[in-house]
């Protein structure tokens, strides 16, 4: 096929393509290649072998924001599904004001994780926050003390994030449980299944692509989460909650660490093509290869 | 007559039905908790904040908050409070929207109906970059931008949000486009039309769906945007997300939550404005940008 053939839409997605290799491949490469210097301030090609990243694994820093991130990980995954399934399965009980629940969950999607940080900061606040209504309502045995307290902190995180993000799951799911063909209602009633059993044991299962990809957009999002620390908690107490993209971000942009960072940012990139790959791997390669048969 | 009135059998409460009502309302109520102790914290004044419950109504109605949040809350030395954080959103949303909407509109129609040998080799690579993590990204790309001379100016962080936006947008005009009729491009292109022609008097006029769930997708992901902002927007075009946490942290002084909390409620307007006169376009926008190729 000559070049010039079709080269309308070969100049149309130019802007495409460069981006892709430029950007996106290249700057993998870009900060593959100086994780493996001693750069600090600015980039600088003095070689050091893999230097930076033993000295990464050995930074108690980075061992807790590592161990955040798979606590955050957990806990927001897991509590987006549970309650976006459970909101779906509410509200797909023929309820009144549908519409009006829906928005409801919806909305603090709506808003930036700078916002809900902030809100939720507000709202745990040990001296003004829940803690005191409870207080003042006789309920003095409540503690709510989670920001100021290094362990629990990091569920405070947890909290702020799943009230932002089980909304997204509930619509997802409500998708995939409007698309249940009829008749596998009216059979469940026949032979006598429990509603909630169905739910469990019946539905679920079948719902199980829309379970995957809800995992995969949280998983994909659990490594980038950045901004909803820095307006929760800023990291602290001390650095209790830390996370991979802040100790990257410091290391970039306050301790003029440039090799840290990189290294740090490649590993982050690392953790996502192995949460990826086994999911791309099935969607593009066994199901076609399933489909062809 | 008949006695036998028509229509359904009016549906009697059971005590499953009232306790599912009760149960979603206290979700619904946990949902709204946040919202409502924004808003109302907005309205006191600091001392019925320090004396009172963070959740009960306001004794009096105090609008002190507001105009001081808007035009003089202090970040660092400077008192002008969130408008200039507005008017730079607005300065950065804008243009970012309608360039990478239009782009990737071509890109969609590029790879739907014009493929070539290896389009689809680089928008698989295109996507692929929407689930690298920024972090990995935002040091070589602010050297690529230092080197075009546009780091930390407007055209910069215009720029970046279209690199960010492209995949996902890509992604869906390119489904869209792909479940249009294939007949209907034959056609105009046995009438002679061209790869330009065919967009703009046949494509573009059938995008309006498509278009609008795009833009939707756009405005509320490039308005709740932090961390490209901060580091790219420059100290003079930094966005609203960003103003408003320098606002909120302010390590000196005395915190005023009430300025805090209307701060931040102007913040998410825009997006909580889209959101509810959207509706339905909103969720569509959700499940078509979580939607896999």
């Amino acid at each position: 096929m000559p070049f010039y053939r079709n080269i309308a839409a070969k100049i149309a997605l130019l802007p495409m393509i460069v981006i892709s290799l430029t950007v996106f491949v290249g700057c993998i490469i870009y900060s593959f290649v100086y994780s493996l210097t001693n750069s600090k301030l600015v980039p600088v090609m003095n070689y050091v072998g893999f230097d930076q990243y033993e000295r990464l694994f050995k930074q108690r820093k980075w061992d807790v924001a590592v161990e955040n991130i798979f606590i955050y990980g957990f806990v927001f995954t897991i509590g987006c599904l549970i309650i976006g399934f459970l909101l779906a399965v509410l509200i797909d009980q023929k309820i009144r004001g549908e519409s009006l629940f829906r928005t409801i969950f919806l909305y603090p999607y709506a808003m930036s994780f700078v916002v809900t940080g902030l809100v939720w900061k507000w709202v745990l606040n040990p001296t003004f926050g829940l803690e005191n209504s409870m207080h003042m309502w006789g309920m003095t045995w409540f503690e709510l003390d989670w920001l100021v307290n290094r362990d629990l902190a990091i569920y405070a995180v947890c909290i702020a994030a799943v009230w932002q993000g089980a909304g997204f799951v509930m619509v997802l799911m409500l998708a995939g449980l409007r698309g249940i063909d009829e008749d596998i209602w009216k059979s469940l009633s026949i032979e006598g299944v429990a509603k909630w059993k169905s739910y469990i044991f019946v539905i679920l299962p079948m719902l199980r692509p829309m379970v995957v990809t809800a995992i995969v957009l949280i998983a994909a999002g659990v490594v980038k989460v950045y901004d909803l620390i820095l307006a929760l908690t800023s990291g602290g107490p001390g650095y209790a909650t830390t996370t991979p993209a802040m100790y990257v971000m410091e290391n970039f942009f306050s301790r003029a660490n440039l090799g840290q960072a990189f290294a740090a940012s490649i590993i982050m990139f690392i953790s996502v093509v192995c949460i990826l790959a086994p999911w791309a791997f099935y969607e593009f390669y066994l199901r076609n290869k399933y489909a062809n048969n | 007559m008949s006695t036998i009135p028509k229509g359904p059998r009016p549906k009697h409460l059971t005590v499953g039905r009232v306790g599912l009502y009760c149960f979603i309302i206290m979700c619904a109520l946990f949902f709204l908790m946040p919202l409502y102790v924004m808003i109302i914290t907005s309205l006191k004044d600091m001392d019925e904040i320090r004396a009172a419950n963070i959740l009960n109504l306001p004794k009096e109605l105090s609008f002190y908050a507001w105009p001081k949040a808007w035009s003089q809350a202090c970040t660092g030395f400077v008192c002008e409070g969130l408008k200039p954080g507005f008017v730079n959103s607005v300065k950065i949303t804008v243009p970012s929207v309608i360039v990478s909407v239009a782009l990737s509109a071509l890109n969609g129609y590029a790879l739907a109906f014009w493929r070539f040998r290896g389009a689809y080799f680089f928008f698989g690579l295109c996507m692929f970059g929407a689930f690298i993590p920024y972090q990995v990204m935002v040091y070589p790309l602010l050297k690529i931008e230092d080197f075009l001379g546009i780091y930390s100016s407007l055209p910069g962080i215009i720029l970046v949000h279209t690199i960010f936006g492209m995949p996902i947008l890509t992604l869906i005009f390119r489904n869209f486009y792909a479940s249009l009729p294939i007949d209907l491009f034959k056609a105009a292109r046995i009438d002679g039309g061209n790869f330009i022609k065919i967009f703009f008097y046949v494509i573009i006029p059938m995008s309006t769906p498509i278009t609008i769930v795009a833009v939707i997708l756009q405005v509320t992901g490039i308005w709740n945007d932090f961390l490209l902002g901060l580091v790219f927007a420059g100290r003079d075009n930094q966005p609203m997300t960003v103003q408003l946490n320098n606002i909120v942290q302010v390590d000196y002084g005395v915190a005023e939550y009430n300025v805090d909390m209307s701060a931040t409620i102007l913040t998410s307007l825009v997006p909580l404005f889209v959101y509810f006169i959207s509706g339905r376009w909103f969720v569509r926008g959700i499940a078509a940008g979580a939607i896999k190729g």
